[in-house]
């Protein structure tokens, strides 16, 4: 990694949001919408329109998300509380463009999400969302640098340029000494800040973190809570999923579904007065 | 594509012991075509050059009854004037009843009657003295060309053999010539073998088993490519004379070594194929690994789809590691195979080498069975769905 930047005491990184590769007429729209929503914060960047989904299970419908309207600005910090059972996943697999509602419409960047086809979801997911996994979710055979430059390398970036910002985006969350080793190397919290790293190599307008603490330790998960306060406070738009109202409590917003309906939405203070 | 082969190459060497038996199959398969294709091709190659040294250009003509109409040398010589542009040799085959005397022991050595062309026919060469010449055969000379093993049985050397004289029934004949060693090994120098005979004037044959007819010829073609229109020629002739096809039969060597093509290539596809069918159950094979791995792999699959990996990417992934792993498979199995090959012939006494074609197709096969084997796994792997695929353990 000779060409790695060496100024290590700064956690300021300039990424270079132009994509080199071709863009087609969609993606350029894409881009026009991202570069708005960075560029003025407080846009809507997530917007739910009567969002169903419905499984069939035998001869019973079960309503995981039952009519679910909700709009999320560029920016914002928003927790999505929910017990078990409560639809919470499901809502988190729509936004995070993993699966298509039964009914209704979803809006992310200005794009309409809501019925496209595996690989135009691959492509938003690619483009638009970092994740961050409870389970972390790395891929044990690949070390940390190539773990981090997954999302570039289906992005389509060049391996010079794809090495380069991944290893700033590990830099970014401390680890850039341990590029070479493999995850299992690591403690559990290591781990999700690699998986954070990777989930902010790609530049991504969004990055959704479902029950990013629930593997770890309470020391470490309040590390990690804290660094995704930080990532909110430089600009990036947070959604996270937990069952636990506590953890939601880091938050900014909360929005708490039951039986698949929103039962509440509003600023953490008064989220923390209701319970 | 660079990145999915070096992601195949990975995903080979961190599962070596599993590769390895995927492969076995396919190292077995293409060996095996290889070994049975090149030897059976070798072999028979072996079979064909010996033949040919029997003159593939040769055509033989037998009148099988004498009594009705005869066929006379002068008929024949007189034919094959007139179609020299087809016909090279011609030579009367007369079998002399009569054995070789050694002393008052009798010797299996063949004797036969032939015309001063027969030396041409057979492309052998002198080793000491002459050939039966035309006046040898006018003037009933009573002479003898004779075979190595026969020169060496009864004179001790063949250098001593020319101008002594030999004895066939009770006739007595001057040799004038003997020829060159044919046998290559010493297993086959020996008695009734190509080294043992004798040659005498047609003319002097006749008249030591009293007929006047002749009733076999042997003809040769000025080249194999025309046989075809030889036989019909010397048909043609011998129906005018006979107006019975019955009372002749022309065979042409030709006509058996086509018979002998034909049949190689018959066995050596069936010999590939019964290979080619081990070839197929190592794609089965490979599909089988291939379809475990899928499964094992499904989260991997469903990180890899999660962030951002389309359909297109992931089956290259999987497409592109089954034939890699076919392909190393192949080509160790053509080294393996050429090199079983070169000492299964040296044990089978021929020299074996491995057929290019066999190569050829063997690798292309292999190539193919992971690409179409690889693809149905491939396929599943790409339709995965990401949630389902991140929520297995």
């Amino acid at each position: 990694m000779n060409d790695r930047d060496d100024n290590k005491n700064t956690n300021i990184i300039e990424y270079d949001t132009a994509k080199p590769r071709e863009k087609s007429e969609k993606q350029r729209t894409a881009d026009k919408f991202k570069e708005k929503a960075s560029g003025r914060p407080g846009e809507t960047l997530i917007e739910l329109r009567n969002i169903y989904k419905i499984y069939h299970m035998g001869d019973e419908d079960v309503r995981a998300n039952d009519g679910i309207s909700l709009k999320i600005n560029k920016g914002e910090f928003v927790a999505i509380v929910g017990k078990s059972g409560s639809g919470k996943s499901t809502l988190m697999n729509i936004i995070g463009a993993l699966d298509v509602p039964t009914d209704g419409e979803y809006y992310l960047g200005g794009e309409d999400v809501s019925d496209m086809t595996d690989d135009e979801l691959a492509d938003i997911r690619n483009r638009m969302i970092g994740f961050i996994f409870q389970q972390y979710n790395l891929l044990p055979k690949l070390n940390l640098l190539e773990n981090v430059e997954l999302p570039l390398q289906y992005a389509g970036i060049g391996a010079a340029e794809r090495k380069e910002r991944a290893m700033k985006s590990l830099e970014r969350v401390g680890l850039e000494k341990k590029w070479k080793n493999m995850p299992n190397q690591l403690s559990g919290g290591q781990q999700q800040r690699v998986s954070i790293a990777r989930a902010l190599a790609g530049d991504p307008s969004l990055i959704l973190a479902d029950e990013p603490t629930g593997a770890l330790d309470s020391k470490t998960g309040k590390e990690v809570l804290g660094f995704l306060k930080e990532l909110n406070a430089e600009g990036n738009t947070i959604v996270m999923i937990t069952h636990d109202p506590s953890i939601a409590m880091n938050s900014k917003r909360v929005v708490q579904i039951m039986d698949g309906k929103i039962t509440f939405d509003g600023d953490v203070e008064k989220y923390a007065a209701i319970i | 594509m660079l990145q999915s082969f070096k992601m195949a190459i990975r995903s080979i060497l961190g599962n070596k012991m599993r590769s390895f038996l995927t492969m076995l199959g396919i190292i077995i398969g293409v060996a095996a075509v290889i070994i049975l294709v090149s030897i059976v091709n070798s072999y028979m190659s072996t079979v064909i050059e010996s033949f040919a040294s029997m003159g593939v250009n040769q055509i033989n003509i037998s009148v099988t009854n004498t009594a009705s109409r005869s066929l006379s040398e002068d008929e024949m010589y007189e034919f094959r004037d007139e179609n020299t542009d087809l016909f090279e040799y011609l030579t009367p085959n007369v079998s002399v009843m009569m054995p070789l005397k050694n002393g008052n022991d009798i010797m299996s050595s063949s004797v036969r009657g032939y015309s001063e062309d027969y030396m041409g026919i057979k492309d052998y060469e002198l080793y000491a003295g002459r050939n039966i010449a035309y006046s040898d055969i006018v003037g009933r000379q009573k002479v003898a060309v004779i075979g190595y093993y026969t020169a060496t049985e009864l004179f001790g050397s063949p250098d001593y053999a020319v101008g002594d004289r030999i004895k066939v029934g009770n006739t007595s004949l001057k040799v004038i010539g003997v020829i060159e060693r044919q046998a290559e090994d010493d297993d086959d120098f020996d008695e009734g073998g190509t080294d043992d005979f004798v040659w005498i004037p047609y003319s002097v044959a006749m008249s030591m088993n009293g007929s006047s007819q002749i009733s076999s010829y042997i003809i040769t073609s000025r080249d194999t490519d025309h046989a075809d229109e030889c036989t019909e020629a010397l048909e043609t002739m011998l129906f005018q004379i006979f107006r019975d096809d019955d009372l002749y039969t022309v065979s042409a060597n030709s006509e058996l070594l086509d018979e002998l093509n034909s049949q190689i290539a018959m066995m050596s596809a069936m010999l590939g194929g019964i290979a080619g069918i081990s070839l197929l159950v190592a794609g089965v094979g490979v599909m089988n690994i291939m379809l475990v791995s899928v499964t094992e792999r499904t989260r991997e699959i469903g990180i890899r789809k999660a962030l951002g990996a389309k359909r297109s990417v992931i089956m290259q992934q999987f497409v592109m590691e089954a034939a890699v792993t076919s392909s190393i498979g192949g080509v160790i199995g053509i080294v393996l195979g050429s090199l079983a090959t070169g000492a299964i012939g040296t044990a089978m006494g021929i020299e074996a080498t491995p057929t290019p074609a066999a190569v050829a197709v063997s690798f292309g096969v292999s190539v193919g069975i992971g690409l179409f084997f690889g693809y149905m796994p491939a396929s599943r792997a790409a339709k995965l769905n990401p949630i389902d695929a991140l929520r297995s353990e």
